[in-house]
């Protein structure tokens, strides 16, 4: 035990002592209250120093008890006779308790909650509960870096202190020298509020601040610095520029703009003073529309956005070594043949058991693993370019109609390979041209349901193990499930009678045929449908999710793999042939043995825990030649959201699959969606399980 | 020029603990054991700063803060307060006292250090 504890329990000590010798006076004289003082301060400090040095138990049991002694001392609740002897059976728990901490026997629970029982029993219905348990402390380290350096974001930082400021012995000078040192800031002081030296109190600050900090270190810093003032102070903190959205050039808010914004200016007196061609800012301030101080403000937070993107852009520059696509994809298929090389040396290494060989093999496979990894980096653009090539489409096709749509985007620093990001593009198109056309409603339409005028589409992109999930959605109408099933059922996509969840009558847009625009429009009635959409998005290895709320939205998700070159595959063998199986929707394995499965029969169903799969028999879809083994594999995957199981010979393992694409004579068939060589020289076939699945 | 801290709590050992860690962090550091003790201690030795808790027999901390503002060389001077609980109400009542900030106890002591460099950088 250290000396810190043992000073408290020392102290502790003395304090039941006082405790107790109050309490016994109180016994004699019930209200006096010096006495009630005493025993409450006793409890008090008992408490606050038991939780500083570490007796958490014993700060807890008092903490009640201090409660009972609060209301006491503001005369809520009388002294009686019981409440003292309780009061001292606190005493000898405490006592235990502090004893328990130097080797005494442990203190008894049970007879701490008899003795918080019988308190809580006294303090009247309503005062229960007036004290909350206690928050954990306030973060209060202004100058610990626990955050991590974020983005580099500008804040607009309005402080008007409260006058009397000063009285409470705060320097406001210490408070923008804390803002000074988390960032790039720029600080003026507006003093016009000063009155002449006959109306001047010398203790009142007049002086307010308009700041300018670009920081990477988070708002609550911001906030951190503020916080002895933030409720008797004016303060206001906005961002200015979050650093996105800086693809396309070094462009930033004009003067007025930023003038206009802070609600410094009307936009209507800012046209009519552009109008004289002299700096803005001297016209501003010569005609008294705003201060000088106000346009220095405007100014430092325009350079400051300024430098802010410039950073970002001429280290987007600087970075960069351009190189013609051809190469690269050239530099992969090297790479790719490398890994089908090296997955060979490897064979052979643990085939002739040679030491040796062995370490040579694990170097080689580590580098090819590094080499692969970094070529399929290179291959990564962000998709953040594609992202703002949209904002033009949003924005003539939403005049052309009359709508009022903004385009948002989030996550453009998301990386995709460059043949996924192109082949992106007419997919995306079409979906948002859905969005600008179905989706949002027309201004007055929006106003009568309640919604803002000005409809907004959001574009994001986030990862999502080896996926990247890009996201559209909008705030419009959403799907309408009743006109959906009338249309399928109308263009014969579905039958009458089917019953539908509200999930998969969402799905039936993407149904070959089906289109629901009223009319056909000049913006997405071009005869095709969501179908392509599906079709483009799949011929990536990547999926199409639908979400809509009626009234509230439509969200379209496409899941992406992050490269088409290699994909993590899990090799099976069906009737001495490889195939492979995409990894990431491999869920498990599990046996099947031959008398089960005659047993089973026919129906092709699996009881796998009690959960009920259906299984793929593709020694039937290929007809394999040869009687199957006597244990035969079944590896469970997840077909969209569905679990389907593959019955196959022998499950051999994961393995790094370089796809090739098929030739010509092949590429008809929809069950395989490529090939990969394998160590052995021999051709395996990629499956495609979603096709096989619905062959099935 | 070293700086000279006070601290005022009616416990001993959170008293002994903050001048552990003031003095180990540079400071000078002026302990009293209640108000009265304080504005006895304030006459005779000059102080840049006062930590002080609320709850102290003979005078109390809001009423201790009362009297060090009415003092003209002490108007300006960084006081902050250890409040047990993290309501507003106390922080509140400790403000209109004339307190510059607060900590809430319990604390470890780098959020003092932290708070002492906020009302007072070095």
């Amino acid at each position: 035990m250290d000396a810190q504890k043992e000073t408290f329990m020392e102290e502790a000590r003395e304090l039941l002592v006082k405790l107790e010798s109050a309490l016994l006076e109180l016994e004699v004289v019930p209200d006096d209250t010096d006495q009630i003082d005493r025993a409450f301060r006793a409890l008090h400090t008992i408490k606050g120093s038991g939780a500083m040095f570490g007796f958490d138990d014993i700060a807890e049991f008092t903490h009640d008890i201090e409660t009972v002694f609060e209301l006491l001392r503001d005369r809520k609740i009388a002294v009686t006779g019981e409440l003292v002897s309780l009061s001292l059976s606190v005493c000898d728990q405490i006592k235990v308790m502090l004893e328990a901490y130097i080797g005494g026997p442990p203190a008894d629970k049970d007879e701490a909650e008899r003795i918080l029982m019988s308190f809580r029993e006294m303090v009247p219905e309503q005062d229960i509960g007036i004290k909350q348990p206690e928050e954990a402390p306030e973060k209060l380290h202004p100058h610990e870096e626990d955050e991590s350096l974020g983005a580099e974001v500008t804040y607009r930082i309005s402080f008007r202190p409260d006058r009397d400021i000063l009285k409470n012995g705060t320097n406001p000078i210490h408070l923008l020298n804390e803002l000074r040192a988390l960032g790039e800031c720029d600080i003026t002081a507006h003093m016009e509020e000063t009155p002449l030296l006959k109306d001047y109190a010398q203790e009142a600050c007049y002086i307010y601040w308009d700041i300018v900090l670009t920081t990477g270190r988070g708002l609550n810093a911001i906030k951190d610095v503020f916080i002895f003032v933030e409720d008797t102070s004016d303060i206001k903190i906005n961002v200015v520029d979050d650093g996105q959205d800086v693809n396309v050039s070094v462009d930033t808010k004009r003067l007025g703009e930023i003038l206009v914004d802070r609600g410094d200016v009307s936009n209507d007196k800012l046209q009519s003073m552009l109008k004289n061609q002299k700096r803005i800012g001297e016209i501003l301030v010569e005609k008294d529309v705003v201060c000088g101080g106000k346009v220095e403000v405007a100014l430092a937070e325009q350079k400051h956005v300024k430098r802010t993107h410039e950073k970002i852009w001429r280290a987007a520059q600087t970075a960069s070594v351009r190189v013609p696509a051809e190469r690269l994809d050239e530099l992969v298929d090297l790479v790719g043949e490398l890994v089908t090389v090296q997955a060979r040396l490897t064979q052979k290494a643990v085939h002739e058991n040679d030491p040796e060989l062995t370490a040579i093999a694990e170097d080689v496979e580590n580098l090819t693993g590094g080499l692969r990894d970094n070529t399929m980096s290179v291959r990564m653009i962000q998709i953040g370019i594609t992202f703002t090539s949209f904002r033009r489409l949003v924005r003539d096709l939403s005049a052309d109609l009359g709508k009022n749509i903004v385009l948002k985007t989030s996550g453009g620093e998301t990386e995709l390979d460059k043949t996924v990001i192109d082949r992106l593009n007419d997919p995306m198109v079409h979906i948002i041209r859905n969005c600008i056309d179905h989706g949002i409603e027309f201004p007055d339409v929006r106003i009568q349901s309640n919604k803002p005028e000005m409809g907004t589409i959001h574009l994001s992109a986030e990862h999502s193990g080896a996926h990247v999930l890009i996201k559209i959605s909008d705030d419009g109408a959403g799907l309408d499930p009743v006109a959906i099933m009338e249309k399928a059922e109308k263009n014969n996509i579905i039958s009458k009678e089917i019953e539908l969840s509200e999930k998969e009558i969402a799905q039936l847009v993407f149904a070959p045929g089906f289109s629901t625009a009223k009319e056909v429009t000049d913006v997405s009635g071009r005869g095709v449908g969501l179908d392509v959409v599906k079709r483009n998005v799949e011929a990536l290895r990547g999926s199409v999710d639908i979400n809509s709320k009626k009234g509230e939205g439509t969200t379209i998700t496409l899941r992406l793999p992050l490269t088409l070159a290699i994909i993590e595959g899990f090799l099976v063998e069906i009737g001495g042939d490889k195939y492979i199986l995409p990894l990431s929707s491999v869920e498990e394995c599990v046996e099947l043995r031959k008398e089960d499965s005659d047993q089973i029969g026919d129906s092709n169903i699996l009881n796998v825990r009690g959960e009920i799969i259906p299984y793929v028999r593709l020694r039937k879809s290929f007809e394999s030649l040869g009687e199957p083994p006597e244990l035969e594999h079944v590896v469970i995957t997840d077909v969209n959201g569905d679990r389907v199981g593959f019955v196959v010979d022998n499950v051999i393992g994961s393995y790094q699959t370089v796809i090739k694409s098929l030739g010509r004579a092949m590429r008809q068939s929809e069950d395989v969606s490529g090939a990969t060589i394998l160590g052995d020289g021999t051709v395996a076939l990629i499956l495609n399980i979603d096709k096989l699945v619905k062959a099935a | 020029m070293t700086k000279t801290i006070m601290v005022v709590d009616d416990s001993s050992s959170v008293r002994q603990m903050m001048a552990f860690t003031l003095e180990n962090a540079g400071y000078d550091v002026v302990e009293a054991e209640d108000g009265q003790d304080a504005l006895k201690k304030l006459n005779s030795s000059p102080v840049n700063m006062i930590v002080t808790d609320l709850n102290m027999p003979n005078v109390n901390g809001f009423d201790l803060i009362r009297s060090i503002r009415s003092k003209p060389e002490y108007k300006y001077i960084p006081i902050v307060v250890l409040t047990t609980e993290s309501h507003d109400e106390k922080k509140q009542e400790s403000k209109e006292a004339g307190a510059t900030g607060w900590i809430t106890k319990p604390f470890k002591p780098d959020q003092l250090i932290g708070v002492i460099n906020k009302v007072m950088p070095q």
